[in-house]
């Protein structure tokens, strides 16, 4: 017999709820908090927590060294680019393995997955030397493309998996009615799936946005997103605490909002499930 | 228009064969329904005539054209699934109208189209609703439409009422049958329910393990079933099956006798028997006897038929109501 959830009960899970979440949220929220104080006050020991003079210099400052919005724009453009290419790639893939499914799909699912325990840094020379062979070393198509390659294996599964509750009726329904291949992505699959695309894809927008890795290896200056925005200042002259705290919330604010106004579908795509 | 042939079809799965070949013909603006227990292909068929599945070997021919390779969008029948298959992000109105925006009819004609259909299946006020806000038989009722509304050659029906509940089902069943009349199209229903089977169709294909056993009008197979599996899987309740003595009497291996061939008398009859339970139906009252040197046999009396548990009755079969089947099964 399930137990009914006391007011006791929902108490203490509420606790424990919030204290993960600010436990969780605490370092963003140091970060906004030193990026007001002066470099001084941000090594300052013991730190102070409210009580500083508030001071917007640093951001001044990282505007007029480095050209933020450049850098916003190119992550704008890297992480909606290579997670649409992404989407474009993986809704066939994912269909043709959930709709009509070989021997070896499993396999190649899995095999896709693994390409994910590889460490980037092990193919980091040959995909350096491919990229400064074909001119794609510090341009947006090149790290658009190696970004949304990276992400494939996970929008293909998540896709894969949204489509999979999708009773195969309906397409063949829809077959039934004259509908060709594509008719039957646009018009039937792809607006039942809506949630599970939707959440795919502000997944591996927030995945794209803080990719570092590759960002920082790939660019140097005309491509740089805000990843190596930040890290830029982190420089061998020594932390600016305070600036580097500016830049990384410059840099995190954009995706916070987002991930903030799409919490709700980012929920309900990753609980997908109830088409049927 | 909408006479489907099969000729010599078969089906395998990998190393399973599904269907080993049949033949048939539907003729046009037939009802003919398929039959059979679960498992027994009945449903496989009716995908490959709809294109749903490829066929291993053998021709379809639709309207003398062979249809064999053609995707099923192409092959002009239409389709009603034992799940709806509704599209569940579209209104009823846009349910409907989808294949005629496959087909690219102009959006006046689909507009008066859809609403002929709406009409017809009492749907007119619930246009504007989702499948989801309807009720099974509603949504039902929304697939029949979406199938009619592109004026196919044929409906194919994939179990279409065991979905619903039994008054509903009834219910359905009729609108179905009263479709046909007023279409006149060629229906090919699948069903295991048998009932549904003798009350609706033309035409009635026994399948059993991916063969044919029997083909014919529900009367036909009635009176005349071809072998024991026809005779125990037509009429309801089932034919009681008679081995040993009783049957060698008659020069046969198995003798059956349908429950209402059985004459009933508490005063005198051929069999004396026990009755274990009585099925008081208010018009009917099924007895289940149990007869020493028998076994248990069914019988059908009529309602006021005054018996209940441990009574003792007399049971004469109509004699010329006997079937007698070989030691194959088959009918002698």
């Amino acid at each position: 017999m399930a137990r009914a959830v006391t007011t006791q009960r929902k108490l203490v899970f509420t606790a424990i709820g919030w204290l993960i979440g600010i436990l969780l949220f605490f370092p963003i929220f140091w970060t906004i908090l030193t990026s007001f104080k002066t470099e001084s006050e941000a090594i300052a020991t013991p730190p102070s927590l409210l009580f500083f003079d508030w001071t917007l210099e640093n951001y001044i400052e990282v505007n007029t060294r480095s050209d933020y919005l450049k850098h916003a724009l190119n992550s704008v453009i890297i992480a909606f680019g290579s997670s649409l290419l992404g989407l474009l790639i993986a809704i066939p893939a994912a269909w043709s393995m959930a709709f009509s499914p070989s021997r070896h799909t499993k396999n190649v699912l899995m095999w896709m997955l693994s390409t994910k325990m590889l460490p980037p840094v092990g193919v980091l020379v040959p995909i350096y030397l491919l990229f400064r062979n074909t001119g794609l070393l510090d341009t947006l198509v090149g790290l658009v493309i190696v970004l949304m390659l990276i992400n494939l294996p996970i929008i293909i599964w998540m896709l894969y998996t949204y489509f999979r509750e999708i009773p195969g009726d309906i397409l063949e329904a829809a077959r039934m009615d004259g509908a060709s291949l594509s008719r039957e992505i646009v018009y039937i699959l792809a607006p039942m799936a809506t949630p599970g695309i939707a959440s795919t894809l502000l997944l591996n927008i927030i995945l794209a946005w803080n990719e570092a890795f590759w960002s920082l290896n790939l660019t140097a200056a005309d491509a740089a997103p805000l990843t190596a925005f930040i890290a830029s200042y982190s420089s061998p002259e020594g932390l600016f605490w305070a600036k580097l705290s500016a830049a990384s919330t410059l840099a995190i604010a954009p995706i916070l909002v987002l991930g903030w106004f799409s919490q709700k579908q980012l929920v309900r795509g990753l609980t997908f499930g109830a088409v049927k | 228009m909408g006479q489907i042939i099969l000729e010599n079809v078969s089906k395998s799965f990998g190393d399973a064969e599904i269907i080993p070949g049949v033949d048939l013909e539907v003729g046009d603006g037939e009802f003919v329904v398929f039959v059979g227990p679960s498992g027994c292909g009945k449903s496989t068929l009716l995908r490959l005539i709809a294109g749903l599945e490829d066929i291993s070997g053998g021709r379809i021919l639709i309207d003398g054209q062979d249809g064999t390779r053609l995707p099923p969008a192409r092959r002009g029948l239409s389709m009603v699934f034992q799940s709806y298959a509704l599209y569940p992000h579209m209104t009823v109105y846009r349910n409907i109208a989808f294949p005629l925006r496959m087909a690219k009819v102009d959006r006046e004609e689909i507009d008066r189209k859809v609403r002929d259909a709406a009409r017809i299946l009492n749907l007119t006020d619930y246009l504007d609703r989702r499948p989801g806000q309807l009720s099974g038989g509603q949504r039902q009722r929304v697939a029949i439409g979406r199938a009619i509304v592109r004026q196919p050659k044929a409906f194919l029906f994939d179990e279409p009422l065991s979905n619903l509940d039994a008054a509903l089902r009834v219910n359905m069943r009729l609108e179905i049958s009263e479709l046909h009349h007023s279409l006149a199209t060629t229906m090919i229903y699948v069903t295991h329910d048998q009932i549904e089977a003798m009350t609706m169709a033309d035409k009635i294909v026994v399948l059993n393990r991916g063969r044919i056993e029997q083909v014919g009008s529900p009367l036909e197979l009635y009176r005349h079933p071809r072998n024991l599996f026809v005779a125990g899987f037509i009429g309801s309740p089932r034919m009681n099956l008679v081995t040993g003595a009783e049957a060698e009497r008659r020069q046969a291996v198995t003798i059956g006798i349908r429950p209402e061939h059985v004459q009933l008398s508490t005063e005198s009859g051929a069999w004396s028997g026990t009755v274990g339970v009585a099925e008081h139906l208010g018009s009917d009252t099924l007895l289940h006897v149990e007869v020493p040197g028998i076994g248990q046999v069914t019988a059908r009396a009529d309602g006021e038929f005054p018996v209940r548990h441990g009574d003792k009755v007399f049971l004469t079969p109509e004699s010329e109501r006997i079937h007698r089947f070989d030691e194959n099964g088959e009918a002698l």
